[in-house]
């Protein structure tokens, strides 16, 4: 058997399928549905074995179409530091406020993907999301959370 | 009926209610370009707009921001692969690449025309069918939906050519696991929330479509340093901004549209189902009759794979109000918040509506299509502008799309967990992709998963167990044999093929 990437790939759907199978089967369910011919348990199970057979299937059979990645070319810091900055954004949009957070994650993700035109990053960043915010909790009425709208008296 | 249709065109064709019409559908196609917020957001946004009108024009106002919102997300479906609204998923598959190949307006123009056709048409069943139609809608049992569910099911085809089968039903898998996750629908047990509270609920579909379609693919552009605008660098933005529509397009198109239409109508009529199946349906279907050498176009750019959902999404929208007008019952999540709204005005639907109030039940059928031709004439003027987001350069345009994403999520739960279970799917789903790993059939898995394991549990429960569910009754051995029929039909052919 050839060992690729895909094959590695299809090995850890058959360990999660396993796992997923393990917990179906620990799903708990009321004593008078214990026997009944479907409970909450009965389709994850079915989906354990689908996914056990499926994946046990891509891992034995020959892969004819292997798929071939060139990792040198790949730009794994540019997206590692964008996933980062998305992660940062979502750990302080609640305690920070839609408009600062929004704003500064627009501007640092231009500035990382190799902008430096600071004015028209400006421009798309605090008032885009100024506007943006106006449409959906000015015009639209959604609520948007944001402490320091409110903390500076801009918001209500 | 035609004293009924005089009525109901009087009605909706008053100055007030045209006004209606082309507010709703503005409005509309601005809320559906917005991921997170669709249709069913923006009619609630509108009631209590609505409260304020006579019941018919409370109904026309509504009726044309849903037929607005659903062409709203097909726009974002096309240019940035980011669906707005759940039905416009299938509307990506060949708008995007499209969109890329530097045919941003020509694809957007395909969409408009085949909305406004899938509309129109479905205008027309609804005028002469609509209450015999209620029948339909009511003979369908657990059995058949589940059958229907399997048959939604074979349009995984379109993603698994050239060896992919193994891998997109890996992914069927995965889409059908995800959807398992939150509280039984039945017996409230939670499954695979792992006593986090944020799961209970389940896992929404926007999420996972902004995980594996948006955000997965803004990462993908960066981590394999493509660049979605050099299409549309290499073409004028004329060019880009074109619609018109050759001579061969128009051809596929006008096969396309009628089947597409019957097939939206008939899905949109049947409870539960409503747009998002309908156009996977008519997607799957669409690539099953059409020749192998436009068969391999599909994912690619294919007119007729663009046709064929966006036809039909707007065709169940039409076929969604059956159920909901003569039965009370509605189709969909959308028409559910119309209902509310129809029964705050004091109007009872049900078998009798179209007799008892005949100027709302007739004036909402005839307004449907004046919204069509109104959301025609308000978009194709806007198509050569709109076309012109793909010119954004890449750098503003990722984070961009990653922006849209992330709000759609955020002001749908104000919770930091779904933003990072988004971040988490997109990194997995990046990875996959990288490796050929279709994402497609795990979201049609993920809309299917509930409905299909709902409807397995009635139809086992009702038969004690027993399998012959599946056969006992026509219909549903019929669509099982339709299914049957189309998988061994593509087996036949890729044999053939390989020989």
């Amino acid at each position: 058997m050839n060992i690729n990437t895909t094959k590695i790939i299809s090995l850890l759907f058959f360990i999660f399928s396993a796992f997923y199978l393990y917990t179906a089967y620990q799903i708990q369910v009321f004593a008078f549905d214990e026997n009944a011919p479907f409970n909450a348990r009965t389709f994850p199970i079915y989906l354990g074995y689908a996914g056990l057979f499926f994946s046990g299937l891509k891992l034995i059979l020959p892969d004819p179409n292997t798929i071939k990645v060139d990792h040198k070319n790949l730009e794994y810091k540019k997206t590692g530091i964008l996933i980062l900055i998305a992660i940062i954004y979502g750990a302080t949009i609640l305690k920070v406020g839609y408009f600062l957070t929004t704003s500064l994650f627009l501007f640092t993700s231009y500035y990382f993907l190799g902008e430096r035109r600071w004015i028209l990053m400006f421009l798309l960043s605090f008032p885009f999301v100024a506007a943006f915010m106006y449409l959906l909790h000015g015009i639209l009425d959604i609520y948007l959370r944001d402490p320091f709208l409110q903390s500076i008296g801009v918001m209500g | 009926m035609i004293e009924g249709i005089l009525i109901g065109l009087t009605t909706a064709l008053t100055i007030q209610n045209i006004l209606m019409v082309m507010v709703g559908c503005f409005f509309g196609t601005i809320i559906g370009m917005l991921p997170g917020l669709g249709p069913m957001t923006a009619i609630a946004l509108m009631i209590p707009i609505t409260y304020g009108f006579d019941p018919a024009t409370g109904l026309i106002l509504m009726a044309g921001v849903y037929y607005g919102a659903v062409f709203g997300g097909s726009t974002s479906s096309i240019l940035l692969n980011a669906p707005g609204v759940p039905g416009t998923v299938a509307t990506s598959f060949d708008g995007y690449p499209m969109a890329q190949q530097g045919k941003a307006g020509k694809a957007l123009a395909i969409a408009a025309w085949s909305s406004f056709a899938g509309g129109t048409l479905s205008a027309i069943y609804l005028l002469f069918m609509a209450p015999s139609l209620s029948k339909v809608s009511l003979s369908f049992r657990s059995p058949d939906y589940f059958a229907l569910m399997i048959l939604g099911l074979t349009a995984i085809a379109a993603f698994s050519s050239k060896g992919q089968f193994l891998k997109a039903m890996m992914m069927v898998v995965l889409g059908l696991m995800l959807a398992s996750v939150g509280q039984d629908s039945l017996s409230d047990i939670t499954r695979f929330t792992f006593n986090n509270m944020n799961l209970t609920d389940g896992i929404s579909f926007v999420l996972v479509v902004m995980a594996t379609f948006a955000m997965s693919e803004a990462l993908t552009i960066i981590l394999k340093r493509n660049d979605p605008t050099s299409a549309a660098k290499q073409v004028s933005l004329t060019e880009l901004g074109s619609i018109k529509i050759n001579k061969e397009e128009r051809t596929k198109m006008y096969k396309t549209i009628p089947r597409s239409s019957i097939i939206g109508f008939l899905i949109g009529v049947l409870p539960g189902a409503g747009a998002t199946i309908a156009s996977f349906l008519a997607y799957g279907m669409e690539r099953n009759v059409v020749s192998d050498e436009e068969k391999e176009k599909f994912g690619k750019g294919s007119v007729n794979g663009l046709s064929a959902p966006e036809t039909a999404n707007n065709a169940a929208c039409s076929g969604s109000f059956v159920p909901m007008l003569t039965l009370g019952i509605p189709g969909s999540g959308t028409t559910a918040v119309m209902l509310g709204a129809l029964l705050g005005f004091g109007v009872q639907p049900g078998p009798r509506l179209y007799m008892t109030n005949p100027e709302i039940f007739w004036s909402i059928i005839m307004s449907m299509y004046i919204g069509m031709v109104i959301l025609l004439i308000l978009n194709l003027p806007l198509i050569p502008y709109i076309a012109r987001i793909l010119a954004v350069p890449k750098n503003y345009l990722i984070p961009l799309i990653l922006f849209f994403s992330v709000t759609g999520i955020y002001v749908m739960s104000f919770n930091n967990f779904d933003i990072y279970l988004m971040i988490g799917i997109a990194v997995v789903a990046t990875f996959l992709r990288l490796y050929d790993f279709p994402m497609p059939p795990l979201i049609l898995a993920f809309v299917l998963g509930g409905l299909m394991e709902e409807n397995l549990r009635r139809s086992l429960l009702l038969s004690n167990g027993s399998w012959e569910f599946l056969w006992d009754r026509t219909l549903t051995a019929c669509i099982l044999a339709t299914t049957i029929l189309i998988v061994f039909w593509h087996i036949y052919k890729t044999f053939k093929r390989k020989n």
